[in-house]
């Protein structure tokens, strides 16, 4: 019969294909946002819990389910629900009935309007000239990152963003392509202007509420960067290490 | 003009000369039928493949080019879809493959009269629309759903070069919309269009172009235009094309004076061949009521991309009596499912989209209730397709008591891993339900929280099924092995983030063969599981899908298929062909 390496025996040891602890953690819900990821997204609740918790869906396990029916948000899994992306930027502008600034003024209370496109100044600190990005060719953070990756273009600075479950998500700007965050020497962080006039750190908060509340961005340094959230400045703490 | 058999000896006993079994032969309808036929023996397999002037190719890497063009000579018509299905949901990275343009360089050559082409999940770019404009003189039908690669520019291609086009579809495709001036490309003597589908195109079109254009076109019968053109627009339109029998309309809002209003209304009125409607987009509630003298024959109505309310809703479904397909968005309610199961007893196919599926606003959309009260009110109803965020066991197992006919089932819980709401149960009961008493079932999308229970009872019950899509769910190995072992007829198996292993990979070695494919991401397959299947079924076609982040034993995107082709040449560097 067939022959497996050593590694494939424990799967195929048991009908029951429970594997070691690494493995059944990867089995995450795919989070594009960070390879690593082992949280379930908990958007809902505060940043600390989801790090500290870690409620990994092994399906299967009832607790877990639990765990995931008290979010009760589908959130930002990779391609869930199931809905071509034509359909999904058209529902992302459903939810824009409360940014009104971000409408079109003929807009009523109760009817939904399908926009066109949602661009939004970016500043990146350092680089007098700005750009500008159309939130609305994107359906995610990543993409978003990539995006203005490729626009702002220099030497190997990093730009770290949160995915939406507040793993740290670092974009390499120009370089060679490392693997997530370079270890200390990330100096850039991704923020937003909300609607209410804060900068807030890009990342937090599920994609559609993002774009609906979204007024321009700011690719700013690290330093600057402080009071942006306990987290933020955890990692920041984290990462300058003395060398 | 035709390819003519040349010395092709028929050393048969049959009575019927070979031009009179290809006609036989060629009045046969089904694929399958076809196929049937052609195994019959070699002389039928001769005049078969002689006779048949459309052919389907439901993956495009399963046969080459070559290979088809040398077994059906005579083709007009080429249905051919690429990319998994999952590709739709951002699971297959761009630049994968799918390409059309090595066809159409072999289609040229071998199919210089081809007619039509319909593509589905295929990269297409403006070149390709560009040559396909320029070389196969005789082009007909372009239909472009869930594909990418190309922009408007292509598409100007078509219109100014297909001098006998008569279909030009394009559907939810990524394309690169950069203006709407691809439409004024049809030349002033050009006449013969009858399907004209640029609803999801985005910029707006020369009104005065599309106007004399629809006027023109004598025998246009169906018009699906985009959200650019205005209820004024769209009343000039209705009345140089009365004829029309489907019909997307553009933006539904849009200030209009009582006489403008009862103008409009007219001239649905005077659509009396109308059996489908689609559009409104920005539905302002207040013009609806121009729609309802056009609904009295109306069979299929897609709401799916306007964000109408239960009232709205409910009103409008009295003027339609005969309506066989529905697709609404879930602002309709359970209140908006209640008036489709009091008013429309012929229903037959129900599509429920979520407004907002990423939960951002307060959300109520449907619930199990709403889909009892249309299976009470409809008992034909035989295709669903269902997002909610609360299901339960009890409901569904109603809902295909009323409904025991169902050949579609696509149910889909929007929270991953979500029980029964009211028992917290697995939700393994109401898919048990569901294969139990729907014997003629063949598509299967299941959701929730299940356990291995549930593919007990698919693998037991469901022996029509043919299509599965599986999502966080199971609980070991045993589940996908059951439905592997138990379901003969199943042909396209998808599967994401569900915890089967190699063990299960493994089991469905010989079945891939007699499937079209089969689809495992972010399962617990390792490579050594995938290198093991194809060197176990070397007829396989055994892909692997890596990306960077994840680690190297882990064989993360999976996608196995049969092929007479032998492994793809075109893969790109991130496609592993084992």
């Amino acid at each position: 019969m067939s022959t497996l390496s050593k590694d494939d025996n424990l799967v195929l040891s048991s009908e029951d294909s429970s594997c070691p602890e690494e493995s059944e953690l990867e089995l995450g819900l795919g989070l594009s946002l960070s390879g690593s990821s082992k949280d379930f997204p908990s958007s809902a609740s505060s940043p600390s819990s989801s790090s500290s918790s870690s409620p990994n869906f092994t399906a299967g396990t009832k607790r877990a389910a639990d765990s995931l029916a008290a979010n009760n948000r589908p959130s930002q899994v990779v391609g869930w629900p199931p809905l071509r992306t034509y359909r999904v930027n058209s529902c992302n502008y459903n939810s824009h009935t409360k940014s009104p600034e971000v409408f079109d003024s003929v807009a009523e209370k109760k009817k939904r309007h399908l926009r066109s496109s949602l661009f939004v100044k970016v500043n990146m600190d350092g680089i007098p000239i700005g750009r500008k990005v159309d939130l609305s060719a994107h359906s995610s953070y990543e993409t978003l990152a990539q995006t203005l990756e490729d626009m702002f273009n220099e030497s190997t600075t990093v730009i770290t963003c949160k995915g939406s479950n507040g793993e740290d998500h670092g974009i390499i700007i120009g370089g060679e392509r490392h693997s997530k965050l370079l270890d200390g020497s990330s100096k850039f962080v991704l923020t937003y202007e909300d609607k209410e006039g804060d900068w807030m750190l890009v990342g937090d908060v599920p994609w559609g509420m993002f774009i609906s509340s979204v007024r321009r961005l700011r690719i700013m340094r690290t330093s600057e960067a402080n009071g942006l959230g306990p987290r933020l400045e955890e990692n920041i703490r984290q990462k300058s290490k003395p060398i | 003009m035709e390819c003519k058999r040349k010395n092709e000896k028929s050393k048969s006993n049959s009575t019927f000369p070979d031009e009179v079994l290809e006609l036989v032969l060629g009045m046969l309808k089904s694929r399958k039928d076809k196929s049937t036929v052609s195994l019959v023996c070699k002389e039928w397999y001769n005049a078969e493949r002689w006779s048949r002037r459309s052919v389907f190719i439901g993956n495009c890497y399963s046969v080459s080019p070559e290979i088809l063009t040398r077994r059906f000579p005579n083709i007009r018509s080429v249905t051919l879809k690429g990319k998994p299905r999952f590709a739709d949901f951002n699971l297959v990275p761009a630049n994968w493959g799918a390409d059309i343009h090595s066809w159409l360089v072999v289609f040229a050559v071998k199919y210089p009269w081809l007619e039509e082409l319909r593509l589905k999940r295929m990269t297409v770019t403006d070149e390709s629309l560009e040559f396909l404009a320029l070389k196969f003189p005789n082009f007909k039908a372009l239909s472009l759903l869930s594909c990418d690669g190309f922009s408007t520019d292509g598409l100007a291609k078509i219109a100014a070069n297909c001098k006998n086009l008569t279909e030009l579809d394009i559907q939810e495709n990524g394309i690169e919309d950069k203006s709407g001036n691809w439409l004024s490309c049809f030349p002033e003597s050009f006449t013969s269009l009858e399907v004209l589908n640029f609803a999801n195109l985005h910029y707006e079109v020369n009104f005065d172009a599309l106007e004399k254009l629809v006027s023109r076109c004598k025998s246009l019968k169906t018009l699906k235009v985009n959200k650019s053109v205005t209820l004024k627009q769209l009343q000039r339109l209705l009345v140089h094309a009365p004829q029309l029998g489907e019909l997307g309309t553009g933006s539904f809002s849009q200030e209009l004076t009582p006489q403008q209003c009862s103008e409009l209304g007219s001239a649905f009125k005077n659509c009396r061949n109308l059996h489908t409607l689609s559009g409104l987009w920005v539905a302002t509630a207040q013009y609806l009521p121009v729609l309802y003298s056009a609904c009295t024959n109306l069979t299929f109505l897609n709401f799916s991309y306007a964000p109408l309310d239960s009232d709205d809703l409910a009103k409008l479904l009295v003027h339609c009596p005969k309506l066989q397909r529905l697709w609404v968005v879930d602002s309709v309610e359970d209140k908006g499912l209640e008036a489709v199961g009091s008013h429309c007893p012929l229903l037959e196919e129900l599509r429920v989209f979520p407004a907002d599926p990423f939960d951002e606003g307060i959300v109520h959309g449907v619930t199990e209730s709403g889909f009892i009260a249309v299976s009470q009110g409809c008992p034909r109803l035989h295709y669903v397709l269902y997002f909610c965020r609360q299901m339960t066991n009890a409901a569904v197992a109603t809902v295909v008591q009323n409904c025991p006919d169902f050949t579609h089932f696509r149910l889909c819980i929007m929270h991953p891993g979500q029980p029964d709401y009211l028992t917290q149960d697995p939700m393994d009961e109401a898919f048990g339900a569901v294969v139990k008493t729907c014997t003629k079932l063949q598509r299967l999308a299941v959701s929730g929280y299940l356990t291995d229970l549930t593919f007990e009872y698919i693998g037991k019950y469901a022996k029509n099924l043919e299509t599965l899509s599986v999502a966080f769910a199971g609980k070991s190995d045993w589940g996908m092995r059951c439905v592997l072992d138990g379901c003969p007829k199943l042909r396209k198996l998808e599967v994401r983030d569900c915890p089967f292993g190699n063990v299960a990979l493994l089991s469905g070695s010989r079945k891939y063969e007699s499937m079209r494919s089969l689809w495992m991401s972010d399962c617990k397959v390792t490579m050594n599981g995938v290198r093991l299947l194809a060197k176990e079924m070397p007829r396989l076609n055994v892909e692997v899908i890596k990306e960077e982040r994840y680690e190297t034993h882990q064989a993360r995107k999976v996608y196995v298929y049969r092929s007479v082709a032998g492994p793809r040449r075109d893969a790109p560097p991130f496609v592993l062909t084992l």
